[in-house]
């Protein structure tokens, strides 16, 4: 029998004491009557089952009682309700989204098969910690380590697609054979590469995106077998890769091999290759390090010279992540993770105020029998269901939210651009509900239930003014306040960090300025004279289009290629560590310093005079003046670059070739007419920079036009205006700055609606209490100080430690803050008067209400 | 009165089979709940063997709804000297069981017409 009154706890705690001596007699009746081991055995079997099926039913029966009741309690608040849920909406919403986004960028395997063994590699240079790889040290690595199941490489590039319709430019990559299987990748259509695809002499063979398959092919299955043309040589489609299947970028459109020839492997200082590695099962990522760092030591006792303390960088290939974007969502993750606590304390809050408000009729249901398990168990059921409806309604914002926290999914990984809102998340969000419902509905019910005494049912009873119970809330409302303020805080730096990032001189002027590629092909375009003659006739063309002031070509445009560096040495100066003596290269045609804003400090710019049979000519920026000269009249000076001696022809200024946020190498210009044939063929001129005092968008079609009639066949990538370039260095931040803002405001305003519920209940409660202080001749300033003392002194209480922490919180997020101190007075300042203003506007209603209060009611009330 | 009342028979129905079957082992005279289990067990001939939850989560409901009242603790006569709740139909009760009677008479009479059940259309 003790068993089946051990089973009877799985009934409700009411019913049980209700019923469970009748249903122990019952069975003990029962038992008697068996007759039989068998049959007692089937009496037991029968019981156990009915109880556990009963139990179940009984639970329902409670369940949609209280939820009945619930619904009914809600309908007469409508206020409450509303409030509740909206609380808990924006709590749920904005971790819901932040997680999703977090989980997306840094936590989620890649979509490759076991991804977690896939590393990336790199050569680690001295100054450097992340370099490409050159062909021949590809090579050796791939021979020589032990840890991994297999290594390919690929590099990316860009490439002209003609036929089909119009001519156009794709980026893509060039990879070993191997790499789609090491990555465990599968085609939707065709095959993959095999490794007879990557020998020399091989047919050119190509693989599709699915994007670039449906934009350009119209999804037709029958594009395996098809003939392209890219960059004028042919290629056969082989197949076509599924759906969100990214590498190594989301803007990879599609893939041919790449095909190393011995003369590839002679140079190991020409480093263009990246590699990836699948460690073999069992191996960790510090053994596979050890391993490379063997490699790489034995290669550079074999290659003193070119591989001089060249070592190896092993990095998974999740973690492919800069720590900027990685502190970015984590700041925004803490951030979301405060707002969330703020609404679960302020439902905390308001629950406990309701409960408070609540005691009769509490105090009425348990004088009429309901047991304090009934009463928690109901007051439980209301928060859950409150937190339900919140949750529902902040996975919907969480969705709503999507496209805005997409933006800072970084490109350069091989994921989908947006988060999905899939179970993982929605797992997540159920669980921030859970906790919020649960966590936050407990201690408000318990507290409630307490004391089921009688006292509650005295006529005239105060709440529990000055009680435990308000000093739980006076402490959530702290706490509301204290994390508010440092969210405040926190956006406000990071604000003025965006603010100074946007006034950094970028050392051009972006306005009325429009660029666009124009990707010349080889080997069409492998001479310098047929390059020559497509500027000039394009040049000339788009100048003479109504409203264009200047129009220019460069290699590549600062911010959107920030690399492309190159050796130089001075004659005279001791040779520099390579780390020191490298400058950002690029090949102009005349005039693309006019065209950028660029100021000429000295001497000239380069001119069409400067051919090939000219004397070499170059134009640096002044920091190569002030490193290499300082001081001194550069002009006529002379260094060497690739063994050969440049004059110096004009000095402007210095351009932010890495981005705002970091210095640059000094920039060396050097006139487009003197590269020789063949040589440094990835920095030709493909950038063309048009400034107009027009819209620059209209001119569009007139330099369509212009560039049509010079090669029909040239495509244009590329198209924007300069100022996008720039603006695209501090997005991320801004929407960063926005996604903070929002959640800041959300916090105050919330804390205010904290700071608000307790004055307001607290002057409710002492109406009494103030009417009789007015009847004995306090002055509304006295009442009105009386009300907001209180609030002032929690606000005051909560500020302090809020701006404690902030300084904290600012310290860690500094590599975000460009410079600007985590002791910022204005924006501390700044934090602590919202915080005030906050304060008041939450305490304006309830000091007034005070005010307002008529002696002769309230006293007579008592 | 009587129209509300009627009307909040009507509401009840139609009755859960456990319901019905408890009104009809309590409309002879006042049981207590192992009493019901066996009345109702005789009555449709062990088809219908109440377990004790479900008996007990419908005299609750049924307390409730104000089909039947606790009457005094009793002694079992079969059951030595435990004291045992017993149950009374109340009158509304009685309404609520007919109300219900009449309904599943009201049903058989139109799948009499039907051919579907046996007897005079």
């Amino acid at each position: 029998m003790r068993a089946y009154r051990a089973l009877l706890h799985l009934f409700p705690a009411s019913f049980r004491a209700e019923y469970g001596g009748e249903m122990c007699a019952i069975m003990a009746q029962r038992r008697r009557e068996a007759a039989g081991p068998g049959a007692v055995l089937a009496l037991w079997v029968g019981a156990v089952i009915d109880l556990f099926v009963d139990a179940l039913r009984a639970h329902g029966d409670v369940l949609r009682q209280d939820l009945r009741f619930a619904a009914r309690t809600f309908g007469r608040a409508p206020g409450f309700t509303a409030t509740a849920i909206l609380v808990t909406a924006l709590g749920v919403g904005a971790t819901t989204a932040t997680f999703s986004i977090t989980d997306h960028v840094l936590v989620r395997p890649l979509p490759f098969a076991e991804a977690d063994r896939l590393v990336k590699l790199w050569e680690s240079p001295p100054g450097y910690s992340r370099n490409e790889l050159s062909p021949a040290n590809y090579r050796d690595w791939k021979a020589m380590s032990t840890s991994f199941e297999g290594m390919a490489a690929f590099h990316t590039l860009s490439a002209n697609l003609v036929g089909e319709g119009d001519p156009e430019r794709l980026d893509g990559a060039a990879v070993s054979a191997d790499l789609l299987s090491l990555l465990g990748a599968r085609p939707a259509l065709g095959r993959i590469f095999t490794a007879a695809d990557d020998q020399a002499g091989a047919p050119g063979t190509l693989l599709l995106s699915h994007g670039l398959w449906n934009r350009r092919f119209g999804g037709d299955p029958a594009v395996v077998g098809r003939k392209v043309l890219l960059d004028d040589s042919a290629y056969t489609v082989v197949g076509v890769m599924p759906r969100g299947f990214h590498f190594p970028s989301r803007d990879t459109e599609l893939w041919t091999t790449m095909r190393l020839e011995a003369r590839d492997f002679e140079d190991r200082g020409d480093t263009y290759l990246q590699a990836i590695g699948r460690l073999k099962r069992g191996v960790s990522l510090a053994e596979a390090r050890a391993d490379m760092r063997l490699v790489a030591a034995r290669l550079e006792r074999q290659y003193p010279k070119e591989n001089e303390r060249v070592g190896a960088t092993v990095l998974r290939l999740r973690d492919e992540v800069s720590r900027q974007a990685r502190l970015l969502l984590a700041a925004l993750f803490g951030a979301a993770l405060c707002v969330l606590l703020i609404a679960c304390t302020n439902l905390a809050s308001l629950l406990l105020a309701r409960a408070l408000f609540r005691r009769r009729e509490l105090a009425v249901r348990t004088a009429l029998g309901a047991g304090r398990e009934r009463l928690v168990r109901q007051q439980l059921t209301e928060s859950l269901l409150l937190a339900l409806a919140g949750g529902v309604l902040g996975v919907a914002l969480a969705a709503a939210a999507t496209p805005l926290v997409a933006r800072l999914v970084p490109n350069s990984l091989p994921i989908a651009e947006r988060p999905a809102l899939d179970l993982r998340v929605l797992l997540f969000a159920a669980l921030a509900t859970a906790i919020t419902g649960v966590g936050f509905g407990v201690v408000p019910a318990l507290r409630a239930c307490r004391d089921p005494d009688a006292s509650g049912l005295r006529e005239g009873t105060r709440g529990g003014v000055g009680g435990r119970r308000e000093k739980l809330r006076s402490a959530l409302v702290v706490a509301e306040v204290t994390v508010s303020v440092v969210l405040l805080v926190s956006s406000g730096l990071l604000i003025r960090a965006l603010w100074r990032l946007q006034h950094v001189d970028p050392g051009f002027r972006t306005d009325g300025v429009l660029t666009l590629r124009t990707a010349l092909p080889w080997p069409k375009y492998e001479k310098t004279a047929r390059r020559a003659q497509f500027y000039e006739q394009v040049l000339g063309d788009v100048r003479q289009i109504p409203g264009v002031e200047s129009a220019a070509y460069i290699s590549f445009l600062p911010m959107a290629t920030r690399g492309m560096i190159q050796p130089v040495q001075v004659p005279g100066r001791p040779p520099e560590p390579a780390e020191d003596s490298t400058v950002s290269l690029r090949f102009v045609t005349p005039g693309f310093f006019a065209a950028m804003g660029i100021p000429l400090r000295q001497g000239r710019d380069v001119g069409e005079s400067d051919t090939g049979d000219a004397p070499l000519v170059a134009v640096v920026s002044e920091s190569f003046v002030r490193h290499y000269w300082p001081g001194e009249d550069p002009l006529g000076r002379q260094f060497l670059l690739a063994s050969r001696p440049r004059t110096v022809a004009g000095v402007v200024g210095d351009v932010r070739v890495r981005g705002l946020e970091v210095s640059s190498e000094p920039q060396v210009y050097l006139p487009s007419r003197q590269v020789g044939d063949g040589n440094y063929i990835a920095y030709a001129p493909k950038e063309l920079v048009v400034r107009a005092s027009a819209d620059p968008a209209r001119l569009l079609p007139s330099i369509r036009r212009a560039v049509a009639r010079a090669d029909p066949q040239q495509p244009i990538s590329n198209v924007r205006p300069l100022a996008d370039i720039v603006d695209a260095e501090t997005a991320p931040r801004s929407v960063q700055v926005r996604v903070l803002g929002a959640f800041a405001a959300i916090a105050a305003v919330l804390a205010g609606i904290g700071i608000h519920g307790l004055l307001a209940f607290a002057v409710s409660n002492r109406a009494q209490e103030i009417g009789v202080r007015v009847a004995l001749g306090a002055r509304p300033a006295d009442v009105l100080r009386l009300v907001l003392d209180e609030g002032v002194r929690l606000a005051a209480a909560g500020t302090v430690a809020g701006v404690v922490l902030a300084y904290a919180a600012g310290r860690a997020l500094e590599a975000l803050l460009a410079g600007v101190s985590p002791r910022d007075a204005a924006t501390f300042a700044a934090a602590v008067a919202l915080a005030v203003l906050m304060t008041v506007a939450g305490s304006l209603l309830p000091a007034l209400r005070a005010v307002r209060v008529d002696p002769l009611t309230a006293i007579r009330a008592e | 009165m009587v129209a509300d009342r009627a009307a909040e028979a009507d509401a009840l129905l139609p009755l859960p089979a456990a319901t019905l079957h408890i009104l009809l082992a309590l409309a002879g005279d006042d049981r207590h709940g192992y009493g019901i289990i066996q009345d109702v067990a005789q009555r449709t001939g062990g088809e219908l063997k109440l377990s004790a939850g479900t008996l007990y989560r419908s005299i609750q409901r049924m307390l409730e709804q104000g089909l039947i009242v606790e009457v005094r603790e009793r002694p079992a006569p079969e059951l030595d000297d435990e004291r045992r709740r017993y149950y009374r139909i109340t009158a509304f009760g009685t309404a609520v069981a007919r109300a219900e009677a009449r309904r599943l008479t009201q049903l058989v009479k139109l799948a009499r017409a039907c051919g579907l059940a046996p007897g005079k259309a």
